[in-house]
């Protein structure tokens, strides 16, 4: 056996899903589970890390780590994982962990997989499963010449069991190491929505030009808010300017891989198929019967959005809060 | 100064992907290449910086079998890129071809910035920009969907998780890997094209670069084509039972809820 290490992604002091999805997989394959958690708020997340099967947490606690910058996490990870020395590296495929860990796995010369949504660990050996070519196929990543192998998860790939409170980790306070910087983060500039980013939402609702004009947003944001969802849209309206470009599934917008996506007045080009066709269950709600998006969809309805979704706001509010 | 971009051909979206018989790869038979699409980003940046400051020039540079992966460096010179080179290499994984990218570019005497998409539509990885500025030991930001440069830096816009944006700033030289958004890429004009076929593409063979077989560090294997969807179950009534009728079935059939 050997040692997993999961790099631990918070948001304002809480562990992420996606994070615990990887500590929960890491505990089950039986190898010793390392967490690393980073920042100032570190106390609450090194407590969730222990309760969802870390056996020790390295933490720095250093308010230069509040944010991310790429020299910096990268300077601060090398040095843990020469200290753990893990025979596998778990960290999700976020912003962060995009960014970060191909930097790192090209510093002490390590295989990276990237955007994984399936993860056989077995010893301290593993394969994963990615999709290729917008999801038009899979193929599994195979390790070799590496002695360290880095997978890169997308959210909501692995079943997330309750955390166990009576479980804790050792906890390894880590010096911070800072390298001179030649990359400065200037400003963080926040977003619109205090909703869940889409690569990690559970629930979708999407929109497209079916919608008619930006207004009718509107219509998907009070379903969205029943819901809990995080609201989507199509290239189509990206392009139109209704919606912010952060919002666009698809080929050249996010990636996204929920339980539910609801797609509204969207016909299913190719190109969003590919961004969302890795969803679970598939709601499409379009007024031609043979839009495109049917023959993905799980199921249908063949109707006018503007009668359907206020409906269906109403019936989630009776199904959800009785 | 010197601008390097770094360009993958791949497969068109529309492609329909057919898998080898030793499902080791995919059969590449009928296949319609083209530049990646966030490439094109790229390119343009970059011949908008080159323009934007006198006595620069662009280069465009690629990895892949040379035969076909020309095409692309021909496109992305049609739209105003000065030189280009090719690697020529099979089947490599990201952190070979990011060694191959910064052996190339340190060869030739280094860039000021280089540009690359923040990832390729077909292996979908989003890694070889930050292993190559590792590998060059300068600075890096992906997903940048602004760009400006002062002489001296660079300082971009880079979109991060739930509309957020960072507004970062890096030292010379630095990788800039661009995302949608970053600019509206040209058609290159008919002159151009003319030009381009012109131009002399140095080629390289990657046998030559003295990159170890070890830094192979990825394979892929076991390609399958995703599982057949049962048929959609069309939902019939007016909106009022269609919308109770779907509420239902996520509850209690997909258990969704
Ligand atoms: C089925 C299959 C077949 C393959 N066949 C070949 C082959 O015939 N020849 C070969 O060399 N490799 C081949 N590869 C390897 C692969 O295409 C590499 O280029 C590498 O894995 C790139 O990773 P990526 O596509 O995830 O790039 P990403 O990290 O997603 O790309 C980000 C950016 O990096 C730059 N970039 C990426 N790759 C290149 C490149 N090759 N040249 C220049 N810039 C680049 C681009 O700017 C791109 O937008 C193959 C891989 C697979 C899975
Ligand atoms: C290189 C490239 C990359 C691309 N990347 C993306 C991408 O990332 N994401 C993406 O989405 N697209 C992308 N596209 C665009 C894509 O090809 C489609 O043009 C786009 O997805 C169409 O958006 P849409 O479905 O909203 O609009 P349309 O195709 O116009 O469809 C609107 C649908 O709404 C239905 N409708 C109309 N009125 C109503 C009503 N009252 N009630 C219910 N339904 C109604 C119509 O029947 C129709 O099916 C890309 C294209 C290219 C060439």
């Amino acid at each position: 056996m050997g040692k997993v290490l999961v790099f631990a992604e918070q948001t304002n002091g809480k562990l992420k899903r996606s994070s615990i999805e990887l500590l929960q997989a890491a505990a089950k394959s039986g190898n010793t589970v390392a967490a690393v958690v980073f920042g100032s708020h570190a106390g609450d997340v090194t407590a969730a890390a222990g309760h969802n099967g870390a056996n020790e947490v390295h933490v720095v606690k250093d308010a230069s780590l509040d944010s991310y910058n790429p020299e910096l996490f990268t300077a601060n990870i090398a040095a843990i994982i020469e200290k753990v020395q893990p025979s596998i590296i778990l960290a999700s495929a976020s912003s962060t962990g995009k960014d970060l860990f191909p930097r790192v796995a090209a510093r002490l010369g390590a295989g990276v997989a990237s955007d994984c949504t399936e993860l056989n660990i077995s010893g301290d050996s593993v394969t994963a499963t990615k999709p290729m070519y917008s999801g038009k196929c899979f193929a599994k990543a195979n390790f070799e010449n590496t002695n360290l192998k880095i997978v890169l998860m997308r959210a909501n790939q692995l079943p997330v069991a309750a955390a166990d409170t009576s479980k804790s980790a050792n906890v390894v306070e880590q010096a911070v190491v800072k390298p001179d910087l030649k990359t400065l983060i200037k400003e963080i500039v926040k977003g619109t929505s205090e909703k869940l980013d889409l690569t990690e939402a559970n629930i979708i609702v999407s929109g497209g030009r079916g919608l008619k004009e930006a207004a009718n947003f509107k219509m998907l944001n009070d379903l969205a808010d029943v819901l809990g969802a995080t609201v989507g849209a199509s290239r189509a309206v990206v392009d139109a300017g209704w919606v912010g470009h952060g919002m666009q599934v698809g080929q050249t917008g996010k990636t996204v891989a929920p339980s539910l996506y609801i797609a509204v007045g969207i016909s299913g080009a190719i190109q969003h198929l590919a961004g969302m066709s890795g969803s679970k269950v598939i709601v499409a709600i379009n007024n031609d019967p043979n839009a495109p998006i049917f023959q993905k969809a799980t199921y249908g309805i063949v109707g006018d959005a503007f009668e359907i979704v206020p409906k269906l706001t109403e019936e989630f509010k009776k199904a959800l809060h009785h | 100064m010197k601008i390097f971009v770094c360009i993958k051909q791949v497969p068109d979206t529309e492609t329909k992907i057919k898998i080898t018989p030793d499902q080791n790869g995919i059969d590449t038979a009928g296949i319609k290449w083209v530049l990646n699409p966030y490439d094109e980003y790229a390119v343009e940046e970059a011949v908008k910086l080159r323009d934007a400051n006198p006595g620069s020039q662009v280069w465009v540079l690629s990895v892949g079998p040379k035969a076909r992966v020309v095409e692309s460096l021909r496109t992305a010179l049609a739209m105003g890129s000065d030189e280009a080179i090719v690697v020529n290499a099979e089947n490599l994984d990201n952190y070979s071809t990011a060694k191959a990218l910064a052996e190339v570019i340190k060869a030739e005497g280094g860039a000021k910035v280089i540009f690359s998409g923040k990832l390729a539509i077909d292996d979908n990885a989003s890694s070889v920009s930050q292993m190559l500025a590792e590998f060059l030991n300068v600075p890096h930001t992906t997903v940048v969907s602004k760009f400006a440069f002062n002489g001296e830096n660079v300082v971009v816009e880079r979109d991060v998780e739930g509309g957020a944006k960072e507004v970062v700033q890096m030292m010379t030289p630095a990788v800039v890997a661009a995302n949608k958004g970053l600019n509206m890429p040209r058609y290159a004009s008919l002159p151009g094209i003319m030009k381009a076929k012109k131009k002399v593409i140095k080629e390289i063979e990657f046998s030559s670069l003295n990159i170890p077989a070890s830094d192979i560090k990825v394979k892929y294997t076991n390609f399958a084509l995703p599982a057949e969807k049962p048929a959609v179950k069309i939902i019939a009534g007016d909106a009022s039972a269609q919308a109770a009728e779907l509420v239902k079935l996520l509850r209690d059939e997909a258990k969704v809820l």
